[in-house]
């Protein structure tokens, strides 16, 4: 039986006392079964982070945001170039789209280090690991959304003697429009994956750096907070990415 | 004037012309330039395919076609012949305007004579002048397909394919656009062949109806309906002429099938 939709009220009302319930229980609820700070800090002294070091914060925020950004413009940017050839070729996605498939199967902890031996310390490796983790489901998706006009579409075209690049400009890429965005939701959280893993394994800036100092000096408030600005910065990518996608697809 | 169509001998198939498996064998067929025709037939007898030659979609194996005394590559590049199809094909990203307006956007290069923008005047013809904004999504069916049928027009072809623009309606909608389509073939005197499953759609609407039988496809039998009529093409859905025509072309109908 279906249930009955909630009021706008509740709809909004229920996820914030679930988030209070949790918040609640979590502050009150664990330093009364004896679970020590050191391993889970009470939402407060997380907060308190917030108002002693946020200089420190936002300081190692700033380059892992502009690690993630840039990762995800490149990535997503290489990946939609390379959906168009690929479309407009099948010679070429025949031949490669094999070679792109097995480079995503390596694991991004593993391609990792060598992309650091490749790129050397600075930013540039981590705004790569961000790109390539952001790239390959863009790339399906957007082969995807490129081939996904109808049979009765493209003769529609035809019928309208349209030329290549008109079918491309006013058929496929609109059609496209729907999966590449649902792929950069996905590519606006992992970015910042991307970008945090690259940190861990060769920085002392970012939030990935600031997480593995914090873990190996038990400074576990701190640890805490790092995760908390890291998974803010995801939903403010994923905010504005689904901002933009609501402007330009309104049916 | 020529005929808006010569078939003679036509062949067509669909898997390369030595293992091809025929879906129209030997079709012959005229049809005079300005006459409305109803293609009538089981599934698969090759009804949709015989619009796609004439629309110049797909190329015959044998036999020879004109259109409008050219190829039908001309005709199509010249953008003389409009296409609706079943589903009505509207862009989901454009308005009801910008959808009418398609054929302006594209296919330009192509072109030896100027399209002007009659947008606004065709959506008023066919009583979508005050959803000109709207997005396909938001219009019904049959609103749909008179989006379809404008976009088609803006072109203003010599000869209008549709491939059962009006299968996916209600009746009571189904018998409205086919009157509005009947007083909108009077005012322009476009050719049209228009594929239809209904026996009682293809009398009504149809100056002559063909029945066209499958495996391979060929003409079983073709049906002058202007002695059942009046002038313009005009008749009753009861009128007994029209309801003996309907029986005949059933018959036809199953023995084709």
């Amino acid at each position: 039986m279906r249930q009955t939709p909630l009021s706008p009220q509740m709809s909004i009302a229920l996820p914030v006392l679930g988030a209070a319930s949790i918040l609640l229980a979590w502050q009150y609820l664990l330093p009364l079964l004896g679970v020590p700070a050191y391993i889970v800090p009470t939402p407060t002294a997380i907060f308190g982070v917030f108002q002693k070091n946020l200089a420190l914060l936002i300081d190692n925020l700033r380059p892992t945001l502009i690690e993630a950004l840039a990762g995800f413009v490149i990535g997503n940017l290489a990946a939609v170039l390379l959906a168009v050839l690929f479309v407009h070729s099948r010679t070429l996605q025949a031949a490669y789209f094999p070679i792109v498939l097995f480079f995503n199967t390596i694991p991004i902890l593993a391609l990792s280090p060598i992309i650091i031996l490749i790129f050397g310390l600075g930013m540039t490796p981590k705004i790569v690991i961000a790109a390539v983790i952001c790239f390959f489901p863009t790339l399906v998706n957007m082969i995807r959304g490129l081939d996904s006009a109808g049979d009765n579409e493209h003769e529609l075209f035809r019928v309208l003697s349209a030329t290549r690049s008109e079918i491309f400009w006013a058929l496929r890429l609109p059609r496209a429009l729907p999966m590449l965005f649902s792929s950069l939701r996905i590519a606006s959280a992992t970015a910042v994956i991307g970008a945090i893993v690259g940190e861990w394994i060769g920085s002392d800036k970012g939030l990935g750096a600031l997480i593995i100092q914090a873990t190996f000096n038990y400074q576990s408030d701190r640890l805490y907070a790092a995760i908390v600005l890291s998974s803010s910065l995801s939903i403010a990518l994923f905010c504005i990415v689904v901002l933009i996608e609501r402007r330009m697809i309104k049916y | 004037m020529p005929n808006a169509i010569e078939a003679l001998k036509l062949d067509v198939g669909y898997g390369g012309r030595q293992t091809a498996v025929k879906v129209l064998a030997g079709l012959d067929l005229t049809v005079a330039a300005g006459s409305f025709l109803s293609i009538l037939g089981p599934s698969g007898c090759g009804k949709s395919t015989l619009l796609r030659v004439v629309a110049d979609l797909l190329d015959p194996l044998g036999g020879t076609i004109s259109v409008l005394g050219e190829t039908p590559h001309a005709v199509r590049s010249r953008r003389d012949v409009g296409f609706v199809f079943q589903d009505s094909t509207l862009l989901p990203w454009r308005t009801v305007r910008e959808n009418v307006r398609l054929p302006l956007g594209v296919g330009q290069g192509s072109l030896t004579r100027k399209i002007d923008d009659r947008s606004a005047e065709l959506l008023e013809l066919m009583g979508l002048g005050a959803f000109g904004e709207r997005l396909p999504h938001q219009l019904s069916g049959g609103q749909r397909q008179r989006v379809a049928i404008a976009r088609a027009l803006l072109g203003e072809p010599r000869l209008l394919l549709m491939d059962e623009p009006f299968g996916a309606l209600d009746e009571i909608t189904r018998d409205r656009l086919n009157d509005e389509l009947l007083a909108l073939w009077r005012r322009t005197g476009t050719t049209i062949l228009f594929v239809t499953h209904s026996i009682a759609e293809a009398a009504y609407v149809g100056e002559r109806v063909i029945v066209l039988a499958a495996n391979p496809g060929r003409v079983v039998r073709d049906l002058d309906m202007r002695p059942f009529k009046q002038d313009g093409n005009r008749c009753r859905r009861e009128d007994a002429a029209i309801v003996a025509a309907m029986a005949d072309l059933r018959t036809a109908l199953e023995r084709a099938s």
